[in-house]
């Protein structure tokens, strides 16, 4: 048994040791956030963070973050309150289908919690994370409300 | 805006408030305590506090669709929007009840204008139904009642009754005859920009995508398909993985193997320690050069249909002055969507089968998963899930589906949960057709255009997904935008040589949109030819009138095109209709010394006729840009020893966000029509960004990605 600690929880999966941790989020503990984009650490839809690393979940075997903590999707809003990112998220309507946001959202907060004024070429570069719908102006336009530290992110609905 | 701002609001205290969206998980257990709806009309759904549920039939793959339906259902309705949701229609129930909520097939920008009639009129009925109702029981006439945000009042009497409390009267009648619909010039909900209901589940993490089914105990499946299309399976050795921890089955079929396990990994890890043994077929020598020479033989081939004759045709240029030739190429391109081909399948204790899946068309996956079950139709359920985008790629084709039952069949009682890696959907598409175009024109003395003939080598989509839809040799999607051009040339032939070889093709977004390419990029050929300013030539061609004027006019106005560029920096321009819209785009890039190009801004003018959410539109726009930039810089599938050479994003580059231009949208909405919003946008882009990149280095790019050419300025 490997003993986790994820959003604050301890956990404990059977797993082998070198499986990746998405796959042990997604069908051992059900949390579903995270996603599989490529399998080798090119898209980002499955970052999650580790220790406060925005980290690529499909190329990071499970035995990595024992004795670390580890934060999803799931965990990133408070008890009451979504995470600024996520607020930000909604008011400027960035996801398309979605699928790559929670990975977009954790690098984004990750970026965040390390330089909370990042310029536009510092978000440009932190954030490889690829979309395929094309949600970049979007992210750009949410991420630069965060930097500048509007309230809730700004929005595209104010007029 | 009021509403927006309140539905905002609505959107941040999701958290804690459950799932907006209502998928049919058996173990999301619903909350007992709230009283059942009252089914109104098969789209509309009142609950006794008031809150509407619209029913939607069409797929949401971000496009918007779920969230602009229902404005148009409420527009018509009266109801208070911030009370409204939206849940999809059940494939089932559709075949059960004679299809009422129409076709659920989600493509061609068809999900609004081609349903907005019958689903304002469902919103307009209902609201007449309820008024009713409420003037049955107070014994008063229907037409002396007022409705305001799903309130109606009988200012005579002074007496009012919420939408809430009467549904279960007014579904009890029946639908009126005719129904009076709002002029888009007075509409309250439609028109605006609301937020997207499918957004705040999305940011949560929840899990709404089809790859996010999570069934009693559901095991999960990894497949490898024959590496050549065509190819069939000829002897799997399983013995090395038989014994492996988790591993419940492998599955053998057709031209496909999978490993059942308790988690995908365990599954996919099996997987590649099978010994697989393909019998590779006809085309395991095919490459992009056999492609290619396939196309071009279909250049040189003199007997060709016609896709279009108009004045003496391509006969016309004998006459011309002079003429201009040039061939264009386009590669195959996967849709790529992030969330790979997924379908659950359950074949359940009491007959019946269960599908949960990511499709573009839940009609379709349903009579796919009954055909390959051998079940009548009636005892398949599939319940759509949030697509993790789509792009053309889940609709015409089910292979997903038909693979997902074939496994699950082998698991009776199991819910089996079928996810393709990357390498199998980057390798096993419909991609985009390799295409390969001769156009020539000619001038008369005065250099005006006055002939074009094009001969157009590509495979056709329909002819793979939709063989009956092909009445003629002619695919329209092959031709379409060369054959029905806006510009006024006298006399114009094109010719189409289906050429189909063995990469299955598909609608991959905006499909025929290589022609917009080839002709726009031609077009400013011809005007550079001529000496004629780019946008200048093409007012020409175009009549008074013509809806492609007024967007080419505001798209060169936002780019002040009468006003030279600032310096280092060039622009292109382009226009083309389709998917029912017009659009016009300019491009504004920099090239530097070393050819490294860099796009500043794209500006898009769009005219669909109407708009429903503004916002959404937007969206859609900077979207197909980024789409499209994407492809036109990076993106190819090549042909080697019969199979797609790319298996990952590596190999498959998409936009970075360092690429991203600054996108400027101009909605012109010039009325009377009703136009799409999910493709037009992905016209334009490629000849504006290719006729910038001559401005700026004087060197054509006739055949793409942009990264095999030397863009260093000549």
């Amino acid at each position: 048994m490997l003993k986790l600690n994820i959003n604050g929880r301890p956990h404990q999966v059977d797993v082998e040791a070198d499986t990746p941790l998405l796959w042990v989020l997604r069908d051992q503990l059900q949390l579903l956030g995270t996603k599989y984009g490529c399998g080798v650490g090119e898209c980002g839809a499955c970052t999650v963070h580790v220790d406060g690393e925005a980290t690529r979940s499909c190329i990071t075997p499970v035995s990595a973050v024992l004795g670390k903590k580890v934060r999803t999707i799931e965990g990133l809003a408070g008890k009451k309150a979504l995470h600024p990112v996520q607020r930000a998220w909604i008011a400027h309507e960035v996801p398309q289908c979605g699928y790559c946001q929670p990975g977009m959202i954790m690098a984004a907060a990750a970026l965040l919690e390390k330089n909370p004024k990042p310029s536009a070429a510092q978000i440009d570069a932190a954030m490889d994370n690829l979309c395929r719908c094309g949600t970049h102006q979007r992210v750009r336009e949410a991420m630069a409300a965060l930097a500048s530290g509007e309230p809730s992110g700004g929005g595209r609905h104010g007029s | 805006m009021e509403a927006s701002r309140r539905n905002f609001l609505k959107a941040t205290l999701v958290l804690g408030g459950g799932l907006c969206l209502e998928f049919s998980f058996p173990l999301a257990a619903k909350t007992a305590a709230q009283a059942a709806p009252t089914e109104v009309s098969a789209w509309i759904l009142i609950h006794p506090d008031d809150r509407v549920v619209v029913r939607i039939a069409r797929s949401e793959m971000g496009q918007g669709t779920f969230t602009a339906l229902a404005q148009l259902v409420a527009e018509e309705l009266d109801c208070d929007w911030d009370r409204v949701s939206a849940e999809f229609a059940s494939p089932n129930e559709s075949l059960r009840r004679n299809r009422p909520w129409g076709p659920m097939l989600t493509g061609g920008s068809l999900g609004v204008r081609s349903s907005q009639d019958y689903v304002r009129r469902a919103g307009g009925a209902a609201r007449a139904m309820l008024v009713a109702a409420a003037a049955a029981r107070w014994q008063v006439d229907a037409a002396a009642c007022s409705v305001e945000r799903g309130v109606i009042r009988h200012a005579a009497s002074k007496r009012s009754l919420r939408y809430g409390e009467v549904a279960a009267e007014a579904a009890r009648l029946a639908p009126p005859s005719e129904v009076k619909l709002h002029e888009p010039k007075d509409w309250k909900i439609a028109g605006k920009s609301q937020h997207r209901f499918d957004i705040p589940d999305k940011v949560l993490g929840k899990p709404v995508f089809g790859v996010d089914a999570a069934l009693p105990g559901m095991v999960h499946a990894s497949i490898a398909q024959c590496p050549v299309f065509g190819g069939r399976l000829e002897r799997v050795d399983s013995s090395a993985v038989d014994q492996l921890r988790g591993v419940k089955k492998v599955v053998r079929a057709g031209d496909f193997v999978a490993v059942i396990a308790d988690s995908w990994w365990r599954a996919d890890q099996a997987l590649q320690k099978l010994k697989i043994e393909w019998d590779f077929g006809e085309y395991a020598t095919a490459s992009d050069a056999s492609i290619m020479a396939m196309l071009r033989e279909g250049l040189a081939d003199d007997k060709l249909p016609q896709a279009k004759k108009s004045g003496d045709g391509a006969s016309a240029l004998a006459s011309a002055a002079r003429t201009l030739q040039a061939e264009y190429f386009s590669p195959y391109i996967n849709h790529a969507t992030m969330e790979p081909q997924t379908c659950t399948a359950w074949f359940k204790n009491d007959g019946t089968l269960e599908l949960w899946t990511s499709t573009q068309d839940g009609e379709a996956s349903l009579a796919t998963a009954a055909k390959t079950a051998g079940l009548p139709p009636e005892k398949v359920e599939v319940h759509k899930m949030m697509l993790g985008g789509g792009f053309g790629r889940r609709g015409g084709s089910q292979d997903f589906v038909v693979q997902g039952v074939t496994i699950a069949r082998a698991l009776p009682g199991v819910p089996v949960k079928l996810m393709w890696s990357r390498a199998e959907d980057m390798q096993h598409g419909f991609y985009r057709p390799a295409s390969l175009v001769r156009m020539t024109a000619g001038l008369d003395a005065e250099g005006r255009l006055i002939a074009m003939h094009s001969v157009i080598a590509c495979p056709s989509i329909l002819k793979v997904l939709m063989p009956e839809a092909m009445k003629t040799p002619i695919d329209f999607t092959a031709v379409r935008t060369l054959s029905d051009m806006p510009y006024n040339v006298p006399h114009q032939q094109v010719d189409y040589a289906q050429r189909n070889g063995h990469v299955p093709v598909g609608f991959w977004r905006a499909p025929g949109q290589q022609n917009a390419y080839y002709r726009e990029c031609f077009i400013d050929e011809v005007a550079h030819a001529t000496g004629k300013d780019p946008l200048a030539l093409r007012l020409e061609l175009l009549a008074p009138g013509d809806k492609n004027r007024a967007v080419l006019e505001a798209a060169a106005w936002a780019a002040a095109w009468s006003k030279p560029a600032a310096a280092g920096r060039h622009r292109g321009i382009a226009v083309s209709d389709g998917f029912g819209s017009y659009t016009a785009m300019v491009i504004e890039v920099s090239v530097s010394a070393k050819g490294e190009v860099k796009v500043h801004r794209a500006i898009l003018a769009i005219d669909s006729g109407h708009v429903v959410n503004p916002d959404t539109c937007r969206a859609q726009a900077e979207g197909n840009i980024a789409f499209m930039l994407g492809a036109t810089f990076h993106q190819e599938n090549t042909v080697k020893d019969g199979r797609i050479v790319e298996s990952n994003f590596h190999q498959f580059h998409l936009l970075g966000l360092g690429e991203m231009p600054q996108v400027e949208v101009l909605l012109v909405p010039s009325g009377g029509f009703w136009g799409g919003h999910g493709e037009p946008g992905a016209l334009c882009v490629a000849p504006a960004l290719c006729n910038a990149i001559f401005a700026a280095t004087g060197r054509r790019i006739r055949s793409l990605p942009l990264k095999h050419h030397e863009l260093r300025p000549a």
